[in-house]
């Protein structure tokens, strides 16, 4: 199943992961010591943060570590930038007929 | 030359709602029509080079408006919006769905909610969409508008990659 990126960032506690993990790869349990929830929680957070492609997991010697895809995380913002895009676009449109408008009027 | 007029876009991802803001240089009942009006809106919603096509609209408690944005090759999407509520020049909202040909819509939608007021001869229009899945708005894009707007994206693509590189 394909998730919804958008998802991803809906939860709280899968932002703060997401905030952790910006800046260093963590492993589960170093990422779990900072939430007040279990380590199954923490690990489920992980999974549908996986599921979604914004972190992958690197194996070092015995440990996995989270690694947060910056790239993914701009496409959400390079999104929001297209829909604020659409609706300047659209409003400069208007402001045309608008101004059409008033000019019949008079 | 650029106007001052003041625009507001923001998204609040948690709560999956878009707040845009948008004050236009003319008073409120024209600005009431501009959005109330089938004629008159198929004249802006579609960014250029798509054009709006409306096939019905009953702007009126239950009523709704079907519509197409239409591509230049001719690709039609259509939309349906059934509208909610309505106190005239002051506030209305409408449930928002992507359809069929047929008027049939497809879920999830959005609500959306317009308000209007009028000051010093510029309306100001507040507009909040919330989505029950904003995977859906991702979907708007995805339907064609981009291609519309490859221009002024790829300018945000080249800025995007020089702060990247910072």
């Amino acid at each position: 199943m394909r998730r919804d990126i958008f998802q991803a960032i809906a939860d709280p506690t899968r932002r703060a992961i997401i905030a952790l993990i910006a800046l260093n790869a963590m492993t589960p349990n170093a990422i779990a010591e900072n939430f007040n929830t279990t380590r199954q929680a923490v690990s489920k957070h992980l999974r549908i943060l996986t599921e979604c492609e914004l972190v992958t997991q690197e194996q070092q010697g015995r440990e996995i570590y989270y690694t947060l895809q910056v790239e993914k995380m701009k496409e959400i913002d390079k999104w929001l930038s297209q829909y604020r895009k659409l609706w300047e676009t659209r409003f400069n449109q208007l402001d045309k007929v608008l101004s059409t408008m008033k000019k019949q009027k008079k | 030359m650029k106007n001052n007029l003041l625009f507001d876009f923001t998204v609040d991802k948690a709560a999956k709602t878009v707040y845009i803001t948008r004050e236009f240089d003319a008073d409120l009942s024209l600005v009431w029509d501009a959005f109330t009006k089938p004629e008159i809106l198929d004249r802006w919603v579609a960014p250029k080079p798509y054009v709006a096509k409306t096939k019905f609209m009953d702007f009126k408690v239950g009523g709704r408006r079907f519509y197409a944005m239409v591509s230049p090759e001719g690709n039609e999407s259509w939309l349906i919006q059934k509208y909610t509520s309505i106190s005239p020049k002051t506030n209305f909202k409408l449930f928002n769905a992507f359809a069929d040909k047929d008027a049939n819509p497809q879920l999830p939608g959005s609500d959306w909610d317009y308000s209007f007021s009028e000051q010093n001869g510029r309306t100001k229009v507040n507009i909040t969409i919330y989505n029950e899945s904003l995977s859906r708005m991702e979907k708007m894009i995805e339907m064609g508008f981009t291609e519309g707007m490859s221009v002024t994206l790829k300018s945000l693509d080249d800025l995007l990659s020089t702060l990247s590189q910072k």
